[in-house]
């Protein structure tokens, strides 16, 4: 199944992985020590991670290491990058309502 | 001036600032009556619509943004807080035709200040919820493709009517 990568970032949990994973590959377990949370927990929010395609396991030995796409975070400024598009064709387009009230008014 | 653009997850702020040529009088003019504003707050190829305008203190704008397709997108926006030509604050949210609301939605402030003829416009939209903001940002991204392949429509428009009169 996969899911929406804002899904992903909505959890202040799952962004709290993200942020460990970032700076390197870990084990659930090295990461659990990070939460109060449980285990379980952290293994359910690795396993929506991965649905999102935000992280990608590697088996080493006993352990499974999960590490981050950089390239799928990218996604996200895409994403935001486009909203801060809208503003600046918002802005554009007020620019010239304005140039012509100014010309308007200098006319009266 | 360019645009200052920041979002911020952490408080659930957007954070834009622009600064316009013209007067502070002109550009509060621009955002608070109806006919100006509905010539520029849609992004193209989107039109806004307003529908009901009372800009006062408890007062609201009803407006839909309307796709070229037609379809249209509500939403209200409720005056919370009005210095004349300084600051104004709204609860915006989006709505169904019939100004229903659909929750939540967002706390809109906006200054405006003027130096030397140019007024700088900030704004700060504060989203209650961190998925709602992701989703507004989400149908942004749909939006600015749309303006897009406007601009590309109108771009190859142009290249064909060149060829045409050669």
């Amino acid at each position: 199944m996969r899911r929406d990568i804002f899904q992903a970032i909505a959890d202040p949990t799952r962004r709290a992985i993200i942020a460990l994973i970032a700076l390197q590959a870990m084990t659930p377990n090295a990461l659990a020590e990070h939460f109060d949370t449980s285990r379980q927990a952290v293994s359910k929010h690795l396993r929506i991670l991965t649905e999102c395609e935000l992280v990608t396991q590697e088996q080493k030995g006993r352990e499974i290491y999960y590490s981050l796409e950089i390239e799928k975070m990218k996604e996200i400024d895409k994403w935001l990058e486009q909203y801060r598009k809208i503003w600046e064709t918002r802005f554009e387009q007020l620019g010239e309502v304005l140039e012509v009230m100014k010309k308007q008014k200098s006319e009266e | 001036m360019n645009m200052d653009f920041i979002v911020n997850k952490e408080t659930k702020t957007v954070s834009i600032t622009k600064e316009f040529d013209a007067t502070r009088d002109l550009v509060w003019d621009a955002y608070t009556k109806a006919e100006l504003l509905d010539q520029w707050w849609a992004p193209k190829p989107f039109a806004s619509r307003t529908k009901v305008m009372e800009f006062r203190e408890g007062g609201r704008r009803f407006y839909a943004m309307v796709s070229p397709d037609g379809d249209e997108r509500w939403a209200v926006q409720k005056y919370t807080s009005i210095t004349p030509k300084t600051n104004f604050k709204f609860f915006n949210a989006f709505a169904d035709k019939d100004e229903n609301l659909e929750l939540p939605g967002s706390d809109w402030d906006l200054n405006f200040s003027e130096q030397d003829g140019k007024t700088k416009v900030s704004i700060s939209i504060y989203n209650e919820s961190l998925e709602r903001m992701e989703r507004v940002i989400a149908m942004g991204f749909q939006q600015g493709m749309e303006a897009l392949l406007q601009n590309l429509e109108d771009l190859l428009g142009k290249l064909t009517q060149g060829k045409t009169s050669k």
